[in-house]
């Protein structure tokens, strides 16, 4: 092959606690190419960037720019060669003018002091050559998501950007924006300038990309020419794998509806309807920004829906607070425990008897021996690893705080719980306990939503799953038609 | 030998672990102590029963004040609302002839409602309680001075006296009403479920939320237990200066607030205790008393005061930080 090669990494490899996040990862970039790069949730896709923009150290192997080889980039040396990233959440400066962005912390080179005139005529001619119709004088902040994302590309290539990083830039555009986004590309690509594109879209990935480099579990899997391959195989490449954990077995569900979804519609979500049934476990399925944890906050509350309807034992819910729903008996254990779900600050005792205060006290005092009496079953019964009850949660390792939030939802008795990714971030053995757990609480009789992006352990442990994509809900599939490919062709919205 | 003398480090250890954990507390013994040698008339019954008593009256309004800051809350209109209740009361009893029994109760009633307003602007405007009151305090303090048109208000019952100038076997009122805000004051925020949701509050406000807490309704709650509680200040200050002025109460929250930081409890919330409350109380009383002992003129002692109110918040910063990474060795691990 004749193309130059720009960026090449060899041999990357980034450990995390309990993770091997990119696993003797190499990959080479092509001059003047868009190279997509797919992977499942957590392949590693997001570690590899940051790696590259000098956002992390890698711990060891080297990266290849424009032949300078280097074991450890910082973010200065990856701007020096032209490397520009933009994330999923703009740097972008909401109260200052495109201009401003587009030549933020950029000094003149005819004058000492700050001239709008000239940054705001520098900015019209980089924004001329997308044929846009930007004001380099309106305020960013006025601007809409996909002009705000052009302003990024325009600071970029202001840089004299080399090399460009895309993180799922068409995740907040509309279709018509996605065209537009998707010719501003082609033109940097006639230039010369190297798009590594990363996409859920698969259809995206086709439409725009000239290869297609695939990761999974943090390790390289392949690369093949877009033209050479279909979404099929794409599919294939990125799941590939048998299922590695025991799950344990389940009774059946006893078939009657504990919780029915009509229509709800809010929070990002559109016209949500499915049912669950007692001792069922119900997988929620989708992409990241698919609108699963927006579905999960309006069930509880935490987000009043626009419209819709909550049944709960056949009975219409209202359910407008967090309050309404622990009273419907709705449990939720959020994704962001730290932030969300735990007081830190506070003992082991104190946070799992929160939610039932007024249960554990007479007078409006707190009885401390129900207290003690309460906290200790559950520390023996779900296993928290502590040294005693009042210990501070912010000392207990990540596995524990989420027994700790476990405990909290079974003291409160919620017949419905929704489980927001229960194992993100927990160690193997931890994972195994949470999911004995979770199966024994099915048996008894409640009903589990279990939000997670690990598709393997969505399989393993639901007897059901409903897929959502873009808000919306795609599918539902059943337990005789489990099948990874089909749920990804789903929540990768093939229609 | 050896072994005695292992004994004795193993002692050294556990008191210097017991001063760490405990740091305003030594650091108010240290202060007696140095006092009562610089100052011969320090360390007499009678200056101190004074000292006590002049900082009752901020060692009081403090407690509301803590409420609201372990809800991670803050209420800069304390001494205006004393200047405001202040004088209502004055005439309440000197131009309206109310009796003590109607009196009082009202003046109550008018402080909570004044912690009431800050509590709904708080919730309704949504904007931070430090600005809120700052407005507050500003409006509160200007009726103060409409409603007194620059009279030295006089004539009040004589049984009046004793809420501020009386003694109960030789302690002074303020000091023993002091002492039982702040008991009552400790049980509610560490025996109630009442008292389990401002830390929580405090301590994680969308926890709280998601855990069912109504919190608006809990941070009005909160604004009005500090209204309420300044108002019991209202009264003793007016009964010990007995007259009606719109200087009385004028800047009291700088005291609370210092005391409060002293003591342990947290600008942001979720932390604090009434016996650290106390220490801090009494580290500026013994401030204060020692600068007016010493005769150091009044601008110089504004200028300490500045200085240790910076200083208790630079230590409140220094122990969070030392916390977050503890945090962080702990997640990284």
């Amino acid at each position: 092959m004749d193309a130059k090669v720009v960026l090449s990494l060899e041999n990357i490899t980034k450990k995390y606690p309990g993770v091997v996040a990119l696993n003797n990862v190499s990959i080479d970039f092509f001059e003047g190419e868009v190279h997509a790069l797919l992977g499942e949730n957590g392949a590693g896709k997001s570690t590899l960037i940051k790696a590259v923009a000098g956002a992390i150290d890698i711990d060891s192997g080297t990266i290849k720019i424009n032949g300078h080889a280097f074991h450890k980039v910082s973010p200065h040396i990856s701007r020096e060669l032209g490397i520009e990233v933009i994330y999923q959440e703009f740097n972008l400066v909401p109260t200052l003018s495109v201009a401003e962005n587009i030549y933020l912390c950029e000094k003149s080179e005819q004058s000492a002091l700050f001239s709008a005139k000239e940054i705001e005529k520098k900015a019209a001619a980089v924004l001329a050559q997308f044929e846009v119709n930007i004001n380099p004088r309106a305020m960013v902040q006025d601007l809409s998501i996909a002009d705000q994302q052009i302003v990024e590309i325009a600071k970029a290539v202001s840089k004299n950007v080399k090399i460009l990083i895309m993180d799922e830039p068409s995740a907040p555009l509309s279709v018509s924006e996605v065209e537009l986004m998707f010719n501003i590309i082609k033109q940097l690509k006639e230039k010369g300038v190297t798009v590594i594109y990363i996409s859920h879209r698969l259809e995206e990935v086709f439409r725009i990309s000239n290869r297609v480099s695939v990761l999974r579990d943090g390790s390289y899997i392949t690369t093949v020419n877009t033209s050479e391959t279909n979404r099929q195989e794409l599919i294939n490449l990125m799941v590939g794998r048998e299922l590695k954990e025991s799950y344990p077995a389940r009774k059946k569900p006893h078939g009657r509806i504990a919780l029915e979804v009509k229509k709800l519609t809010g929070n990002r979500n559109r016209d949500i309807s499915f049912s669950a049934y007692k001792g069922e476990i119900l997988g929620i399925a989708g992409l990241v920004g698919a609108g699963r944890t927006e579905l999960a906050q309006l069930i509880f509350g935490a987000v009043p829906a626009d419209r819709g309807e909550i049944v709960i034992n056949g009975n219409s819910a209202r359910i407008a607070s967090p309050l309404d729903a622990i009273k419907h008996r709705i449990g939720f254990l959020t994704e962001d425990r730290k932030g969300q779900g735990l007081f830190l600050d506070m003992s082991v005792k104190w946070n799992i008897v929160f939610p039932i205060l007024k249960k554990i006290s007479k007078y409006s005092i707190v009885d401390t021996k129900k207290e003690d009496e309460i906290a200790g079953h559950y520390k023996e019964r779900i296993n928290i690893k502590t040294p005693n009850l009042s210990q501070q949660v912010i000392n207990l390792s990540g596995g524990n705080q989420q027994k700790v939030v476990l405990a909290k939802s079974l003291a409160a008795e919620s017949d419905i719980l929704i489980f927001d990714e229960p194992t993100r971030g927990i160690d193997v053995g931890a994972k195994q306990e949470i999911y004995h757990l979770m199966t024994e609480l099915a048996d008894l009789g409640k009903t589990i939503l279990m939000i997670s992006s690990d598709m393997e352990e969505l399989l393993g442990m639901s007897d059901r799953i409903i897929v959502m994509c873009e808000g919306e809900l795609a599918g539902e599939v059943q337990k005789d038609n489990f099948n990874q490919h089909y749920i990804l062709d789903l929540a990768s919205g093939s229609n | 030998m050896n072994n005695q003398s292992e004994v004795l480090i193993n002692i050294g250890g556990r008191i210097a672990t017991l001063m760490k954990k405990n740091v305003p507390f030594v650091i108010l013994m240290f202060l007696l102590i140095l006092f009562s040698f610089i100052a011969p008339n320090f360390m007499t019954f009678g200056n101190i029963r004074t000292l006590v008593r002049q900082i009752s009256f901020a060692g009081i309004s403090a407690v509301g004040l803590m409420f609201v800051m372990i809800s991670g809350g803050i209420d800069l209109s304390i001494g205006s609302q004393i200047v405001f209740s202040n004088v209502l009361l004055a005439i309440m009893m000197a131009d309206w002839n109310l009796p003590l029994t109607v009196a009082i109760p009202l003046i109550m009633l008018v402080g909570t409602g004044l912690g009431a307003i800050n509590g709904f602007l708080y919730i309704k405007l949504k904007i931070a309680p430090l600005i809120i009151t700052l407005g507050t305090s500003a409006i509160f303090k200007g009726f103060g001075y409409i409603i007194n048109k620059s009279r030295n208000i006089m004539g009040f019952p004589d049984s009046f006296r004793w809420f501020g100038q009386g003694y109960v076997g030789g302690i002074p009122v303020p000091v023993i009403v002091m002492v039982v805000v702040a008991l009552i004051g400790s049980f509610i925020l560490t025996k109630t479920y009442f008292g389990r949701k401002v830390f929580a509050l405090g301590g994680n406000e969308e926890a709280a939320r998601l855990a069912g807490v109504n919190i608006d309704r809990m941070k009005v709650i909160l604004f009005m237990i500090c209204g309420f509680i300044s108002s019991i200040t209202t009264i003793l200050l007016l009964s010990r200066v007995f007259a009606g002025q719109t200087i009385t109460g004028q800047g009291l929250e700088f005291d609370c607030l210092t005391a409060a930081l002293l003591g342990g409890v947290s600008f942001k919330g979720g932390e604090g205790t009434i016996f650290g409350l106390m220490v801090g109380i009494l580290i500026i009383g013994v401030l204060n008393n020692a600068m007016q002992l010493a005769s150091f003129p009044d601008f110089s002692q504004t200028v300490v005061k500045g200085a240790v109110l910076l200083i208790a918040v630079a230590f409140d910063v220094y122990q969070k930080n030392r916390k977050m990474k503890v945090f962080i060795e702990k997640v990284t691990d």
